[in-house]
């Protein structure tokens, strides 16, 4: 079996984003930010290769959509653990539904068995594109995945929900998208990561793919949310009560 | 032109996620129908039907259906309840559902099946085709256009107040007959959860009362916050160190990766307030924090901060309450 799995490369999740004026509204401030692999997306790697080596999986193909820089992450997923990576180059980003229409595309190219995708990626937060892709296939889907096993034409997935962990079974193909607790990603050795350097990557346009990008919004402001206002610090647990009672939030 | 709220809901009601999302709906200034799937005892469909101008209470009632797409269903798996929304599309421009766990796993296979994009974890509606929602954890406001015709939208249900509802029954209520054709390629195994008998759950509770990795232990995070929570009484929270670092279950966790609350009063022990914890509170109506670090990010949010130890506080705060 054939598992692709979904690498965006993003604003490292320490860095806090800014915004700057740019004709006469707010945009992004992303020059000369970190950028990483999303830590979903590393995680959702990090299992395909162990289904790989437990022998669940013959091929981890790590895909990744976007800029040319997305390279760097491409070179550390094959660092990572990935056999082989395919670069979709795409300016502007492709929203989500493209995104999954791409990744369609090469799973079924590749007739995959697994996709494998980071729950939601940390910039946009959208939660959607693995959903999308498993609707657009017609296949089987597990979010939000705290433990994956393949078990003959199965996945069993265990699933963190708002209520606590559900187990479904679903039958392959399908896609898994990952949450935090399903694994911890191993840090890539710096032998493998020499070697990933001279590994090639595969390139591909999105007019070769056949696709013809579709955009579903069009962003029309950004802006910081609204501050709290700042609190005033209390010295004393009956002083912290007198106002919450007073707030009428607490008997 | 009308909208199609998903509901939520279990034996002991309509979930609130879904009559804060039914107040985002009206937003939209468009007729309103709700979909309860599964047999919705005639009790709570009597309480739905008071929604401030329902149109229709639409009943996805399960008992006819074969045996695998009645579990199902039942069990809110994504495949058939998305195929069943699709099935209805010619009749809605707008499908919506809170931003719960439900939500966010069914919602965009829906828009995957009508060739669409999700909306995703709404925060305001400034036109009927036009959204608010938080992006990079919280730290930026997009303002978003949909363009497509059809739109699917997920609600961050703590955004929106409940609804007033309506003295007497709204609208109609109308047995949907289902599709022959709902995919099943998923079973529903199990499902555990570690809510505890009468506490009150996250999404509902007046008060929360959440601890971060300053317990130490797990040990600590239990025998200091339980108690707390009982007096209050409040539901406990944690941050993702607290729960990376076995203190608390995963369903706890309040975040920009675990559950987004808005309690009338929020009380942060023993954590920093990391952005991607603060995205999952701020719209509390009143936050406390308790850190021994005077500098800690949380006091920037909170409305009275108590600098000190909380193996200290929290036992002055139990017997103070009596």
């Amino acid at each position: 079996m054939k598992i692709i799995v979904g690498v965006k490369r993003v604003v490292d999740y320490n860095v806090k984003v800014r915004l700057k004026q740019d004709n006469g509204g707010l945009a992004l401030d992303l020059d000369n930010l970190k950028m990483s692999m999303n830590p979903f997306d590393e995680i959702a790697l990090e299992e395909a290769v162990r289904l790989r080596e437990k022998g669940a999986a013959r091929e981890v193909i790590a895909v990744s959509v976007g800029s040319p820089a997305a390279q760097n992450v491409l070179r550390a997923a094959l660092a990572a653990g990935a056999d082989r990576a395919v670069q979709i180059i795409a300016e502007p980003m492709p929203q989500p539904l493209d995104i999954a229409r791409i990744l369609g595309k090469i799973a079924q190219m590749e007739q995959a068995g697994l996709v494998l995708l980071g729950k939601q990626a940390i910039d946009d937060d959208s939660n959607q594109t693995g959903q999308i892709l498993a609707g657009l296939l017609g296949w089987g889907q597990a979010s939000f995945a705290s433990a994956v096993a393949i078990k003959g034409e199965e996945a069993v997935v265990e699933r963190e929900t708002d209520s606590g962990v559900e187990t479904v079974a679903v039958r392959l193909p399908a896609v898994i998208t990952a949450d935090l607790r399903l694994n911890e990603p191993r840090y890539a050795s710096l032998a493998n990561i020499m070697q990933a350097r001279k590994k090639p990557i595969e390139q591909h346009s999105l007019a070769e793919l056949g696709i013809v990008p579709h955009p579903q919004w069009q962003v029309l402001a950004l802006n910081y949310p609204p501050a709290r206002k700042a609190g005033i610090k209390l010295d004393s647990v009956e002083a912290l009560l007198a106002r919450l009672r007073a707030d009428r939030v607490i008997n | 032109m009308a909208v199609l709220l998903l509901a939520e809901w279990n034996k002991d009601g309509l979930a609130v996620e879904t009559a804060r999302a039914y107040s985002a709906a009206q937003k939209l200034h468009m007729p309103i129908d709700v979909l309860l799937i599964g047999n919705a005892p005639a009790a709570l469909r009597r309480a739905a039907r008071r929604l401030p101008a329902l149109r229709r209470l639409l009943l996805a009632e399960t008992q006819a259906a074969p045996k695998a797409q009645q579990e199902a269903l039942e069990h809110g798996l994504a495949e058939p309840v998305a195929a069943l929304l699709a099935s209805m599309a010619a009749a809605y421009t707008v499908f919506m559902a809170a931003a719960t766990s439900y939500g966010k796993n069914i919602m965009p296979r829906l828009a995957g099946l009508l060739q669409v994009a999700q909306i995703s974890d709404i925060i305001a509606v400034p036109a009927p085709d036009t959204f608010k929602r938080p992006i990079y954890a919280g730290n930026v406001i997009e303002t978003v256009r949909a363009l497509a015709d059809k739109k699917v939208v997920t609600v961050r249900a703590s955004a929106f107040p409940l609804p007033a509802m309506a003295e007497t029954e709204q609208g109609a209520e109308e047995k949907l007959v289902l599709p022959q054709d709902l995919p099943v390629p998923t079973r529903f195994i199990d499902e555990k959860g570690d809510k505890k008998e009468g506490e009150p759950g996250l999404g509902t509770a007046k008060i929360i009362v959440s601890g971060g990795r300053g317990f130490g232990t797990a040990e600590n995070f239990k025998n200091l916050l339980e108690p707390l929570a009982a007096k209050l009484p409040a539901a406990i929270g944690a941050s993702r160190a607290a729960v990376d670092a076995g203190f608390a279950p995963n369903d706890r966790q309040i975040g920009q990766t675990g559950r987004v609350v808005s309690p009338d009063l929020y009380i942060a022990i023993g954590l920093s307030g990391a952005v991607q914890h603060l995205a999952g509170m701020m719209d509390s109506r009143v936050i406390v924090a308790i850190n021994k670090d005077a500098e800690a990010p949380i006091f920037q949010v909170a409305d009275y901060g108590l600098v000190g130890d909380l193996f200290e506080i929290i036992p002055a705060l139990i017997k103070k309450l009596g």
